[in-house]
Formats: structure tokens, sequence, C-alpha cells
């Protein structure tokens, strides 16, 4: 695995993020995530900071590193100019890398985010795309929302989009040539082994709980069993 | 408050924004949820102040929703960033202005990053010509879209029909703006009236007639967290963030909100209909939401747009008791027709 310490230095992102953190606590103080869940960002900075290895592996396998909503409103705030978001991008990174992510409720959200995200940008070219947005994953969209999903081309062209049509405009077609970069892109930076490496691990865990892909999708999408939350 | 005191240190979080001549890149959420804004957007600037705003269809996603899920890397993301800014090279322009502030957000730190580390940027060019054979030119401006309107903010207001005063009392309304939190907060100096003291919708609230409310959780996240509403078993931490705004800006009733994120106002316009349904909680007058609006919304508004040409009937919460404050006229029969 080589030293923790050393691979997440090798993230641009971990050394913007560290410079010395003074353990004053702004940033726990400011942040969205530390007033909802069990999470403080300054424990964060002030273990990777220490370079115990034990103390970094176990926040790359614990639940404490997904629970950040990367707001980055610690970054302002830092009086020596930290950024405790950065330096969870970087956690994160090497939780996905090592495999690591797999131990915890909040990490193998990954597989859920990975299968929606990047599958909208290989397949159309945008990270949100209607109609794979669906009301019934997302019952917050309202009745207003299930009025645009049952009626969704009509909307659209009410309002002036260019939905899945040639040329620019709103929510257009992005045309085969275009997408073709979008994947050769994710081939050659790390995208692609990215989505393999999570998909992997993620397999073997959903067959160790005796479901299939699909259902294990779904349980990780909405299910959690562990108290997170302050 | 000292308003002069707040004033003077606005000034100094002003950037020059050039008026014209810029490469467009749309926004994934906006495009869906709002998408009648970036319309009115482009038909502002190209039909009503004949400036030169270019878009090609060959632009994508620039991918910062899944970076900023962590399910793409940094390399892959900048490479995508290059991308877009080899077809701004391509089609002759320098300046570049993004509708949606996670990418304006992303934009900054790309370019910010390759500043101090070049050895990154030739890697990335590398990238980029291995596997789409194109080079690029770093944009000389980098702008977010309402940074466009709030130059504009005035010439808006000349060709303005409405103002955003109470019709009955005469009063200006009061609006509560919400500036996204990746606008300004990574990097202050970039943003119109930085992270602290956020101008840029505030310019054009004053612009267009209304009054600014200054509330404590002001610059609080509305909640996305991006993983934390893109997975369902997260959705706790986006509406508590959102609830924890609301409850803060109650008690000084404003009568409608402002945004410029392309996330933001899609939550701080259906949470609050979950709150209702959760808790029965409402936060406007008459048992009625607050309405939320993009700042393009406005700007139409003002100018005299019909709300369901500016897609208002896209909202969960319902925009009709602003409307009637003003005494814009609209027909009510008309807004879910299709």
């Amino acid at each position: 695995m080589g030293k923790l310490f050393d691979r997440l230095n090798e993230d641009y992102r971990f050394r913007e993020g560290l410079n010395a953190c003074i353990n004053c606590g702004t940033c726990t103080a400011i942040c969205p995530a530390a007033e909802f869940y069990k999470y403080d960002p300054r424990i964060i900075t002030d273990t990777v900071q220490s370079k115990n290895e034990e103390a970094i592996e176990e926040l790359l396998k614990g639940d404490t590193i997904w629970y950040c909503g990367e707001c980055m409103s610690c970054v302002t705030r830092c009086p020596r100019k930290n950024a405790p978001g950065l330096i969870i991008m970087a956690l994160r990174s090497l939780s996905m890398d090592t495999g690591l992510f797999i131990h915890s409720e909040k990490g193998r959200q990954q597989y859920a985010l990975t299968v929606a995200l990047n599958n909208n940008i290989l397949n159309y070219g945008y990270c949100v795309y209607p109609r794979t947005f669906k009301y019934k994953s997302h019952p917050e969209y309202g009745p207003v929302g299930k009025w645009i999903e049952e009626n969704l081309e009509a909307v659209h062209k009410k309002v002036g989009s260019n939905l899945d049509g040639d040329g620019p405009g709103i929510l257009r077609k992005i045309p085969d040539e275009d997408l073709k970069e979008l994947k050769d892109i994710f081939d050659a930076t790390g995208a692609t082994k990215r989505m393999e490496t999570i998909e992997m691990y993620s397999i073997e865990r959903a067959k160790a709980l005796g479901m299939s892909r699909e259902e294990y999708l779904n349980h990780i999408f909405t299910t959690t069993l562990k108290e997170h939350h302050r | 408050m000292n308003i002069n005191g707040k004033k003077k240190i606005w000034s100094e979080y002003q950037k020059e924004i050039p008026e014209d001549h810029y490469f467009y890149v749309r926004s994934c959420i906006r495009q869906n949820f709002f998408p009648a804004s970036e319309k009115l957007f482009l038909e502002i600037v190209r039909e009503r102040l004949s400036l030169d705003f270019f878009e090609t269809e060959h632009h994508t996603t620039c991918g910062g929703i899944a970076y900023h899920s962590d399910t793409i890397p940094q390399e892959t993301v900048m490479t995508i960033v290059a991308r877009q800014f080899a077809l701004m090279t391509e089609a002759g322009y320098k300046n570049y202005v993004a509708s949606c502030i996670t990418s304006f957000g992303l934009y900054t730190e790309i370019l910010d990053t390759w500043h101090h580390f070049p050895e990154l940027e030739s890697k990335i060019r590398d990238y980029l010509w291995k596997t789409t054979k194109r080079e690029f030119q770093k944009p000389e401006y980098l702008a977010h879209a309402s940074d466009v309107v709030y130059k504009l903010r005035n010439k808006i207001a000349s060709q303005a029909k409405y103002k955003l005063v109470n019709k009955d009392t005469g009063e200006p309304l009061k609006v509560v703006e919400h500036i996204g939190c990746h606008y300004s907060k990574m990097f202050p100096s970039k943003g119109v009236g930085g992270a602290e003291y956020p101008y840029v919708l505030t310019g054009m609230i004053e612009a267009w007639g209304g009054e600014i409310v200054d509330y404590p959780e002001r610059r609080h996240c509305c909640g996305f967290g991006f993983r934390q509403y893109l997975v369902q078993a997260n959705r706790g931490y986006s509406i508590s963030n959102t609830h924890k705004k609301f409850e803060s800006m109650a008690p000084f009733k404003p009568d409608m909100i402002i945004t410029n994120c392309p996330g933001c106002p899609y939550f701080l316009d259906r949470w609050q209909y979950v709150i209702k349904e959760m808790e029965g909680k409402t936060y406007g007058e008459n048992g009625e939401g607050i309405p939320v609006f993009t700042y393009e919304e406005v700007a139409g508004l003002v100018l005299g747009y019909d709300p369901w040409y500016l897609g208002m009937q896209m909202h969960q919460t319902a925009v009709e008791p602003l409307l009637d404050k003003i005494g814009i006229k609209y027909n009510k029969e008309e807004k879910y027709l299709l």
C-alpha cells in the first residue's frame, strides 16, 4: 500500500489544503456537516498532519471522511489558509484507490454515485440528465416534478429547451464525437480505472451479502443502518 | 447595522467585468430544472443589448458535480475543462462565461492550481492532446453569468416595466439573496463582494428597486452537499441545512429569494415543499412559501416577460404571491398549459 501520508502528499489538493493547522476549530464552527453529522474537520486536519499511519488508515476505512458536503465554507474562514475540504477530497480519492472505502457505510455509497453520475457523463455528456432523474428516487421534486416527468418533452418545448435536439441550446444532444472524446479522457486520466475499482469491490460485497447488483445499488442508495447524526 | 461601513468594505471586492464577446457554457442542473433562465440570459444579452455571446453544441458538462461527488479524479475533470477551453480557443474567444457556480468555482480552482503547479498544467495539456488532438489558451477573463447580469443591471433597469416594489404600500420588496458557496468561498477576490459581503445579487436587487435582507445565516450553505443530496439516504443533511436558513430568515419576513447557483434555487424551493409536508410549516405569508427565483427570472420579471415564458411553472413553491405584490399581470389558467 505504501506510506499513506506520502500517497496523500502526491495529491495536489492535499498539498494545497494542508499548511499548519493550529487546531483553533474555526472550520468546525462554520461547517454545515459538523452541525449535522458526528464530524469535526479540525480533527481530520490534525490527524493527517500528525502523519500517524494507523490513524490515517482508520480515516480511510471510516465513515467520517464521507460526511463533508464540499461546500468549502472552511476555506474562507481558516486563519492559516488550510482547506479541510480539499484534504477530504484527497482522503476520499485514496480511500477509493486503495479499496478501503468498502469498509464504511458512507464510503460504499460511492458505487451508486459513480454509476449514476459517470454514466450520465459518458452516455449523454451531462452530470444530470432529465431522462435519468426520476421522481420515484426524488420525491422532493414534488407534484410539479412529477408533472414535468410525465410531460417531459412538452414542458421543455414550452420553456424553450432543445431536448435531445441537434445544434446548440438547452439539453441538446451532445454529438457522438464529443462523447467519444469524454470516454477517451476518462480512459487516459484515471476515471475509468476508478469506476472499475469501485465496481470490483462493490460486486464482491454484494455477493457476500447475497444481493444482485441492482439490489445492492438500491440498498446503498436508500439505506443507512448506522447512526451517523449528532 | 452600519450600512456605510459595509458599503466601504464591499467596494474593496469589486472586479472589472467585460461586457461583450464571451464564450458561453451551460449548467447541467439549470438546464434540467431552470432551463428558461439560460434562454432568457441569452435573449437579454443578444437581442435586447446586442452583445456577442457564442455557444457551441460541442461543449459538455464540466464534470463538476461528479468531481465534487468524488466519482472522477482531479486529472479527469481538469482535462474535461481543458477541452472546454480548447473549444473557446478554436472559436476565437478570450472571455469565458459559465452559467453554473460549481463550474465557475471549479474553473477558478483549476486555473489557480495550474498557476501554483505548472507541471500539472503541462500534464493536462498532454492528456488533452493525446485524447482529442486539441490545444488551448487559458481564458483572459473568467466570469459567472451573474457577474455579467450584475454588470448590465442598470441597462436592464433602464428597460424595466416593473420595479421590485409592493404595489399597495410603495415599499421596496424585502429580498433574501443566496450566492452559492462555490461562487466565492474558495477564492473571495473572484466574486463581486467576496464571500463575506456578497454584492453580485445585492447590486441587481438595489438597481431593480428592492431591498436586501441581512440575516444571520445569509452565508450558510443551501444544503446541496453533492453526495449529501444525490444519495437518497443522505438527504437529511440537505433538508436540515435548508431548514436552518429558513428558520434564520423567517423573522425578517422576506418577500422573495434570489439565487445565482444552479442547485440552491432547487433546494430552497423543493425543501420548502417537503418541510410543509412533514411539519405543516410555511415561511411566507398566508400559509404560502417564500418564492425562490434565479437572477435571470427576476430580470425577466422586471423586464415584463410572462412568468410562464420564464419557466416559473417548473417551481414547486408558487410564485404568484410575489407576482401579485408587484402587480405583474399573468394568466392563471395558462400556468400548466402545454
